[in-house]
């Protein structure tokens, strides 16, 4: 039984103008334990309302209006409210776009820390906290006695790493980052990066790295999920996605990345745009901007197929060879 | 323009200006709406002394037997010249203030925060009491002790947005090319800082005339008008024994009325210029998960 | 060192302000028609030795504010022999004057009544921070409702409702159930012990219910707004990612962050909670410092004029100054490391 399986999830977002957005349909994936998927696509193509769903924290106007969340066989989305707090943090913890805002300027940074602990009832008392608070804190590389500072006495890095350290503080079985090292230096994200690398090692901690940066992805996970538009494009291992991608999403996303190795070629941009929610095309979501468009494309949104083991694409011509 | 289509479909705003409109009018009509010249000396008998309410007078008669509605609507015409003349003088006095020291910044800029920041702290009824008790009754006294002390908080509003006008980019590039301050000032700083000055001053207008008010109910008002304020300083003086409450309340309704019409409109003004957001991260959660089952 | 910069600043500006109003107080009744001061010394009410008493110790045979003949004398120090100087040393003194109506000491009559003005204006202010923040949180929190709007528009009709206004409307509705004037029933005295104390109290519900009420609808509105900003950060966000309750993040997060700039806005709106404090003893006869001023104002009691608004101008700066200090020790940012 994987640790977690997602299974044909679909999020709308109300509107005042009444008609629904469907905002994410149908994607479905799955986490074993201590294995690291990448969840990549552009700004808007619905990676983080996904990761949102997955602990029932989206915005006021988010509706989850299908699928299933298993998480160790349970349906998190049966859940009720107060159950669910129980899940956040403790089972799957949440590391979140520009972290260097989510932590609260006038409480020290061990005291946050401390909160989770006591919150879920992992400390036998304050001090006990304060000093798991600590060792967490060195974890991630920051002195202990550090931790009754403030966040504005942080680095921005500092910052990142400190939230990363609350995010583990109740030993997660799975630890979602929504683009942990946006904004942050190139030293600084490889420093990330490693650190994540290390304890996904050491903790056995499944990881989810939303990102849009296919490097990171090819450094530091073992499947990938590609999305576009709301939908998943293909899902396959990393190796696979690298190597013999089959969606024509996928394909011009790897062109559009500098390679090492062919200094010389130049970048290929997708022309057009991504799709408007409140004016989705009938058939495939991408099918406006395809290269290899036919007309049946259009007709309806192609279903996923597995053309290998592991490997899924939504693409009516995921068999046939690029 | 866009702020006034956002404005109309605001209830609050909608009701406001009906309510101030009601106000002005009457103002503006009170000789003829009146059914009684209130100043006009009368000829009374003990009997008509704080009369109750009849047919001939509406709201009874005040202490000196005189038509308390006549009075009412005469009234008006004090609370919205003193309110619109102080807050008027407030915004000219403020928006320059605040513009210089925001624009010009340095000592002169300095210099004049400091002012505002005194003026601040003075509390101002005390401050009002003291000048008028030394400088003498009268209205325009009344509407210079208003309006100087009541800029400040303007200033502060303009000098704070032209510090961040300031150094936008349209602004850097005009001040490249040579384009001289006053022009910045006229054709980018003051059109960013207007909107927010106005919804301020209506604000100030309510402020003002709740201050008349105030000072004229502690007998410092102006003894040649009829102001709700005087009137409520009689009433409180010689009715409030008598119970005599057609002359002890309209007055003061009457302030809340035009006080509350203001309010309304400054708000509703303010959400405009200043929009928030329209929702925070605590709301209730129950109705998220919505998925209607098929079978 | 940031804090001590910040700390510095503040008292100099304190004391800056403080000599300004002093500066103030002196020249404006100085400008009078017929000089208040001088009245005194011809009024038929003063006796001969209060005459004299007041002569010299406002020194009103020198010139007001600088004396251009002891400087010709080659007498530098003497320059500042001039009822300016004389005002300050006998403000130094804790002398005020003496009022015009009843001949008494002014520093005495503030004496006798500041205390009473401060039980008042204490206990509607706190009443008011504890009304004013618990509702505006509540507000903030259920955004949109109709809670909200309904509190939002009672704190917007309190606020357009003058203070004075407001302690008539009490005073007409409590008329035979509670005491509406004065401080104590006649008759009962100190010496009574507790039924006095008592009495007291029961002579203080409304003139307190009215602070309390005008002011907690300040409080309310910025509390409300604060709070909303602060609820919509992104460590509230993460706070329910972490699991926490929202009753939790409330207390733990919202209302921490919120009230700092509440202390701030408390001594904002002294000076105008000191200004309420005038209006409602007027209303209700409560004898302290604002009826005190209302009275001299009737009775065109300049030394009493002068010296409560000494008094209460004094009184806000330091309460101004203090709730600054409190500041730097409350916010983190504000701290040095």
């Amino acid at each position: 039984m994987a640790l977690l399986e997602v299974r044909d999830l679909a999020v709308d977002y109300l509107t005042d103008r009444g008609t629904p957005l469907h905002a994410v349909e149908g994607v479905s994936f799955h986490l074993e334990e201590g294995r690291s998927l990448g969840l990549v696509g552009e700004s808007g193509c619905g990676k983080t309302t996904v990761m949102m769903a997955l602990l029932r924290l989206l915005p006021q106007e988010g509706r989850i209006v299908g699928g299933q969340v298993l998480f160790e066989g349970r349906d998190l989305l049966r859940l009720s409210e107060a159950e669910m707090r129980r899940v956040r943090w403790h089972q799957i913890a949440m590391v979140f776009q520009g972290a260097m805002n989510a932590l609260n300027p006038v409480r020290t940074i061990e005291s946050q820390i401390v909160e989770a602990l006591t919150w879920h009832g992992l400390a036998r008392s304050v001090q006990a906290a304060r000093q798991r608070a600590g060792e967490l804190l060195e974890l991630v590389g920051i002195p202990a006695h550090r931790g009754r500072q403030y966040p504005h006495q942080y680095s921005g890095g500092m910052r990142q790493r400190a939230v990363i350290a609350m995010a583990l503080a109740c030993n997660p079985r799975i630890l979602i980052a929504d683009e942990p090292t946006t904004a942050l230096d190139v030293m600084i994200q490889a420093q990330i990066l490693e650190l994540l690398e290390g304890l996904q090692r050491d903790l056995r901690l499944a990881l989810v790295l939303v990102t849009h940066d296919l490097g990171i992805v090819a450094e530091s996970c073992d499947e990938v999920l590609v999305m576009y538009g709301g939908v998943v494009a293909e899902y396959a291992s990393s190796d696979a996605i690298f190597n013999t991608p089959r969606h024509p999403y996928t394909q011009r996303l790897l062109q559009a990345f500098p390679d090492v190795e062919e200094p010389g070629t130049a970048l290929a941009s997708i022309p057009g745009n991504p799709p408007r929610l409140d004016a989705l095309p009938p058939g495939c979501r991408f099918e406006p901007r395809c290269h290899r468009r036919l007309q049946v494309c259009a007709a309806a949104p192609p279903p996923a197929i597995e053309i290998a083991s592991g490997h899924w694409v939504s693409c009516y011509q995921a068999e046939a060879e690029p | 323009m866009a702020a006034i289509s956002k404005f109309v479909r605001n209830p609050m705003g909608v009701i406001g200006t009906g309510m101030l409109l009601v106000v002005v009018c009457v103002a503006l009509l009170a000789p003829e709406l009146a059914p009684y010249d209130p100043q006009a000396r009368l000829q009374v008998t003990p009997a008509d002394i704080l009369a109750p309410p009849d047919a001939q007078h509406l709201l009874g008669r005040d202490d000196a037997g005189r038509d308390v509605l006549s009075q009412l609507l005469y009234g008006a015409r004090v609370s919205l010249i003193v309110g619109f003349t102080a807050s008027f003088m407030s915004m000219i006095i403020g928006t320059t203030v605040g513009l210089v020291a925001g624009y010009f910044g340095g000592r002169v800029g300095n210099a004049l925060m400091r002012v505002v920041d005194f003026l601040m702290v003075i509390p101002d009824l005390p401050l009002m009491l003291v000048i008028i008790a030394v400088m003498g009754r009268g209205l325009l006294n009344i509407i210079l002790v208003i309006g100087l002390l009541g800029w400040t908080y303007t200033a502060r509003l303009v000098r704070s947005q032209v510090l961040t006008v300031r150094e936008r980019q349209y602004v850097l590039r005009a001040r490249a090319i040579g384009a001289s301050h006053m022009h910045i000032i006229w054709h980018h700083i003051f059109p960013q800082v207007l909107p927010l000055v106005i919804a301020q001053a209506v604000l100030d207008i309510s402020v003002a005339i709740l201050e008349e008010s105030s000072l004229a109910f502690l007998g410092l008002g102006d003894p040649t008008l009829i102001s709700w304020g005087t009137m409520l300083n009689f009433a409180f003086e010689r009715a409030i024994s008598a119970q005599a409450w057609w002359f002890l309340l309209p007055p003061g309704f009457a302030i809340v009325w035009v006080s509350l019409s203001l309010i309304l409109i400054g708000n509703t003004l303010d959400q405009i210029v200043n929009p928030r957001l329209r929702s925070h991260h605590l709301f209730d959660a129950r109705r998220m998960v919505n998925i209607q089952n098929s079978g | 060192m940031k804090q001590g910069n910040y700390l510095l600043r503040k008292i100099s500006f304190a004391a800056m302000t403080l000599l300004a109003v002093v500066v103030f107080n002196f020249f404006l009744f100085r400008i009078l028609p017929g000089d208040p001061v001088r009245l005194i010394i011809h009024s038929p009410r003063m006796t001969r030795q209060a005459q004299e008493r007041i002569q010299t110790a406002f020194g009103l045979d020198k010139p007001i504010w600088f004396n251009g003949e002891r400087l010709r004398q080659g007498d530098l120090v003497g320059a500042f022999d001039t009822q300016f100087t004389a005002y300050l040393r006998n403000l130094l003194r804790g002398e005020l004057g003496i009022s015009f109506a009843t001949r008494r000491d002014v520093s005495d009559l503030l004496k006798e009544r500041v205390w009473r003005t401060v039980v008042l204006v204490t206990g509607g202010d706190l009443l008011a921070i504890f009304l004013g923040m618990a509702l505006g949180l509540v507000a903030a929190w259920r955004r949109g409702s109709r809670l909200d709007m309904g509190i939002l528009l009672g704190a917007l009709f309190t606020w357009a409702l003058p203070t004075f206004f407001l302690g008539i409307i009490l005073l007409i509705l409590a008329r035979g159930h509670l005491p509406v004037g004065g401080m104590a029933t006649p008759g009962l005295k100190p010496e009574d012990g507790l039924k006095y104390w008592l009495d007291v109290g029961r002579h203080l519900i409304l003139p307190t219910l009215t602070m309390a009420i005008v002011y907690t609808s300040e409080y309310l509105l910025i509390m409300r707004s604060g709070v909303m900003e602060v609820l919509a950060e992104d460590y509230i966000l993460t706070a329910r990612a972490k699991g926490l309750s929202t009753l939790r993040i409330l207390r733990d997060h919202a209302l921490k962050n919120a009230m700092l700039p509440m202390v701030t806005l408390i001594a904002l709106t002294f000076g105008y909670t000191v200004g309420g404090a005038i209006q409602v003893e007027t209303v209700f006869s409560w004898p302290g410092l604002g009826r005190l001023m209302y009275e001299a104002v009737q009775k065109r009691d300049y030394p009493v004029l002068q010296g409560t608004f000494l008094l209460l101008a004094v009184s806000v700066i330091l309460a101004n100054l203090l709730a600054d200090l409190l500041y730097t020790l409350l916010d983190p940012r504000v701290k040095a490391e």
